[in-house]
């Protein structure tokens, strides 16, 4: 709520600021805007600039900042002695935070008045079980640091928001003023407005670097977190899959090799229905098919792009899952023993994935020039003649890029292999078994409660770090075919 | 070149008809047919696996949009209230009072079958409980008769759209066979019917236990409020994104870095998107778990390479004219931009934002891991703030909650709001359609 009421302040001083520039603006050129250097908007929106920028700029610096400065302090706070055998730092400041959280529930429920909030070591013993009256999860009881550790948390973050309130009406205020200062009839607002313009523009368009920036860092990070309490040897070469819930460390078992052939097979099955059938489907499209069939079937093909996949994951685990298990379970010829597996998997997502072979392959169809087919059908070809040998291997690199780009689409698919491929990790040829993927596990491993220290959570990072690069890898080198390609007939 | 077919004649070439075709010439015609075949026999695939998928959201889901109810005319007179108010349990006083009422009902349409509290309570959950709350809220009901319709149990539910049947059934504390005589009883006797399901798209999420009572509700407002954060964010720094590359930036280097960055951004794994969404916004910045405003953020980055590249074709769109004559009556380069060029692309960049917008309402994975699973959204958010940052779910993580449930009477719950989230998409994407018809410019 304060935040919310800090935007408004500071939007409500830009924009008297404007009215207030434009206003002085004029005043100095004697009311006729014909002596002022720019249009007497431009000398408000120097204002309303000069106060916005910097304000919400110390806002946002400010909010990113605390966090962590705050985090530093009371982690300095709590004695080693406090950490518990088997426990860790970061599930300490987790507590911490847990109980200064319990303290503000309870001092707005009236169960504790601040005063005791702040100083509760009188009545220390019964903290625990007042905090949990006040709907506090608090896992253990408080010890005597953790609670001091709370307090002082709280009184960082109370002084820290009230120092931050100040400090951006202040930078919003100082803004308004200089800027109103600098306003008369000479000042250039226009060129300044027009540069700081450019200036913010610049800066959302750096926003797709600072992106990947942190996609990068928090992948490389947290992978160097789990390399340091898992040897990378047994990560990318071990065998098993069985990350143990009950123990912390030693017990686990992360190799990748299982859960990288899982995603493999399950992308291969995929492939193996969607590029039949997409490549067929473009080639008719482009080359046989009437203006209006095509104006039919093109955007209903590429309906199944546009279906979110949890719709294309609940089709596979409780449509297509149970269809197959009729086919090839028990009652059937007797190879599948569950509805989830890996056929499952691979056919929906070979479904989702028709309509990116069938358009784009279409596209670069589409690209070979006319007068090759005319060349081929001058010399007697027929049409599937031509097709075969003249339009299609000069389509080739063009649709491997396609083809690539779908690959890169199905190992990155997480959705139909989370319900429809099973969750055991195994190394096996039968696709009737259930088999998991990287994605799935990184879904299995990150979602719930997780202590992000333990290295059965920090795996998930470094199966996202495989997962980045290998569709990185392969979008890269799609592209590089699909732009060489290009350059021979444009 | 006369010479060689003097000297050989005829042997060179068979002996060929123009009306019949030779044998080679007809298996090229086959092999051409069948090349065809294979073609059509590809669309029709395609559009095979459409239509099945369409028809199985359709034949599972439409079953959650109906409900069945016990529906009986309740007079409860004082004196029975002080009554039941004075015994010692309570609840199973008004629920004496019900099955009296009950038998009444039966009695009057000739129909006799023998039945026990239990069996209510199998049927109906805690009828008394009910009943006195109602009268415990609305003393001023009293003596009027009042029309009670009471949620049948998921199995009952279940044995009217055919998931339960006599034969499969087996006696357990949920349902037993016998019930089924009573319920058909009832269905006879009118009591039993099905009714539009209001509840599930105005409720919110039920426990594990509860399929019956699970509605989408809630997350709907959760995809609302985070909708908003993806529009109020990804639209005006993808624009802005979008006139710095196409209008402003220079060629060197760093435009170059940011090209290829957005170009690898949209291919991305959305995976990966909920990886730097935990790293970043939960473990970071400690921004609250399961908030829309999270799953804002995280899609925000997701759908802003979407974004940036329909904005850039937009204004890539408006021809250099344009920005002539506005550059040669003395415009800046910046007016000519925001004053001509924008306007014109608008149609097309907001063609562009709302299908982007689609996308994301429809994206699952990212919200995994920020946590919108693990957590059941049993109410609606407080007010319009909380509506950011209190813990919600939204329309697809709801669906996979629903989906990674055992009880069978959850699949259709996710039936059902695939039918719903498919309707919202199929709405934006006609909005879209319709804006590139009405005002999309061809220069």
């Amino acid at each position: 709520m304060p935040i919310l009421w800090l935007f408004l302040i500071v939007l409500a001083i830009a924009a008297g600021g404007y009215f207030l520039g434009r206003s002085r603006a004029l005043q100095s050129a004697g009311g006729d805007s014909r002596s002022l250097h720019s249009l007497p908007s431009f000398y408000g929106a120097n204002v309303f600039l000069k106060t916005i920028v910097p304000a919400f700029g110390l806002l946002i610096l400010w909010l990113l900042v605390q966090p962590i400065y705050v985090n530093t302090q009371i982690s300095g706070m709590i004695p080693e002695t406090a950490i518990k055998e088997g426990s860790s730092r970061s599930l300490v400041l987790a507590e911490v935070r847990r109980a200064a959280s319990g303290l503000d529930n309870a001092v707005e429920q009236g169960l504790i008045t601040e005063d005791i909030a702040q100083n509760a070591r009188a009545d220390f013993t019964d903290m625990t079980q007042r905090l949990k009256d006040a709907g506090q999860v608090v896992t253990s009881n408080i010890t005597q640091p953790i609670l001091r550790a709370a307090q002082s948390y709280r009184v960082l973050n109370s002084t820290g928001r009230s120092a931050m309130t100040i400090a951006v009406l202040l930078a919003a205020v100082a803004g308004a003023a200089i800027s109103l200062w600098q306003t008369n009839k000479v000042f250039r607002a226009r060129n300044v407005v027009e540069q700081g313009v450019q200036v913010l523009l610049l800066a959302a368009a750096s926003i797709a670097i600072l992106t990947t920036v942190g996609i990068v860092l928090s992948l490389v990070f947290n992978t160097w977190e789990f390399f340091k309490l898992y040897p990378a040897s047994d990560f990318f070469f071990g065998t098993t899959w069985s990350p143990s819930f009950s123990g912390r460390g030693g017990s686990s078992e992360l190799g990748i090799i299982p859960l990288l052939w899982g995603t493999f097979y399950i992308s291969l099955v995929a492939l193996l229905v969607a590029v039949p059938i997409g490549l067929f489907a473009a080639i008719y499209l482009s080359e046989y098919a009437s203006p209006r069939v095509r104006a039919f079937a093109k955007p209903l093909l590429e309906v199944l792009a546009g279906i979110p996949t949890i719709v294309y994951g609940l089709f596979a685990l409780l449509t297509v899952g149970p269809l197959l298990l009729g086919v090839f379970g028990d009652e059937g010829l007797g190879w599948m023993k569950a509805g989830t597996a890996v056929v499952t998997a691979g056919l929906v997502m070979g479904i989702m994935l028709i309509p990116f072979v069938s358009s784009l392959s279409d596209d670069i169809i589409n690209a070979v020039p006319q007068a090759m087919r005319d060349g081929s059908y001058g010399l007697g070809a027929t049409q599937s003649e031509t097709i075969r040998q003249v339009v299609l291997p000069a389509a080739l690199p063009g649709i491997v890029g396609a083809i690539l780009l779908a690959a890169s689409r199905a190992i990155g698919e997480t959705m139909i292999v989370v319900l429809g491929a099973g969750a055991a990790a195994r190394l096996s040829l039968n696709p009737f078994e259930a088999m998991t993927t990287v994605t799935a596990k990184i879904v299995s491993q990150l979602t719930g409660d997780a202590d992000f220290a333990s290295p059965e959570a920090l795996v998930a990072f470094a199966l996202g770090m495989t997962l980045f690069i290998l569709t990185l890898g392969l979008n890269v080198f799609a592209l590089y075919i699909v732009r060489k390609y290009r350059e021979q007939y444009e | 070149m006369t010479d060689a077919s003097m000297e050989n004649p005829g042997t060179g070439r068979r002996a060929t008809s123009l009306t019949a075709s030779d044998e080679r010439t007809l298996k090229r015609a086959k092999a051409e047919k069948r090349f065809r075949l294979y073609g059509i026999i590809a669309i029709a695939t395609g559009l095979f696996f459409l239509v099945v998928l369409f028809a199985s959201i359709l034949k599972e889901g439409i079953p959650a949009f109906t409900r069945t109810v016990v529906s009986v005319e309740f007079t409860l007179t004082e004196p029975q209230r002080a009554e039941a108010e004075s015994t010692l349990f309570k609840t199973k006083a008004y629920s004496d009072l019900f099955i009296t009422e009950l038998n009444g009902k039966l009695a009057e349409s000739g129909i006799s079958v023998d039945f026990d509290e239990a069996a209510i309570e199998r049927l109906l959950g805690k009828v008394g409980g009910t009943i006195r709350t109602f009268y415990s809220e609305n003393p001023d009901q009293v003596g009027e008769p009042i029309n009670f319709e009471l949620a049948a149990s998921s199995r009952v539910d279940g044995y009217f759209k055919g998931r339960v049947s006599r034969d499969t059934l087996q006696d357990s504390r949920f349902l037993q066979l016998s019930d089924l005589d009573l319920v058909d009883a009832l269905t006879e006797a009118g009591v039993i019917k099905q009714v539009f399901n209001w509840p599930f798209i105005t409720g919110a999420d039920s426990g594990v236990d509860n399929p019956g009572g699970a509605g989408i509700g809630a997350s709907v407002v959760g995809s609302f409020f985070m909708m908003l954060v993806v529009l109020a964010l990804s639209l005006p720094i993808g624009v802005a994104a979008s006139i710095y590359l196409e209008e402003f930036a220079p060629q060197n280097k760093f435009t170059d870095l940011i090209e290829v960055n957005i170009s690898n951004l949209a291919a991305v794994p959305s995976i990966v998107f909920g990886i730097l969404g935990l790293a970043v916004f939960i473990q970071f910045m400690h921004l609250p778990q399961s908030a829309p405003l999270v799953g804002g953020l995280v899609l925000t980055l997701m759908t802003l390479p979407t974004i940036i590249i329909s904005t850039r074709a937009s204004l890539k769109a408006v021809p250099p004219s344009i920005r002539d004559a506005a550059l040669g009556v003395g415009a800046s380069k910046m007016q000519a931009v925001f004053h001509h060029v924008l306007p014109l692309a608008a149609p097309g960049i907001l063609t562009g934002t709302i299908i982007g917008l689609a996308q994301a309402l429809g994206e699952t994975a990212p919200l995994l891991l920020i946590g919108m699973v693990g957590f059941v959204a049993r109410g609606y958010p407080d007010g319009f703030l909380a509506g950011f940052t209190e813990p919600n779910s939204v329309m697809p993580a709801q669906i996979y909650t629903w989906a990674a449930r055992a009880d069978v009477g959850f699949y259709e719950k996710a039936w059902g709001g695939i039918i719903i989230l498919l309707m919202f998409l199929l709405t934006m994407n006609i909005i879209a359609i319709i804006l590139r018809r009405r005002f999309e410019r061809r220069w």
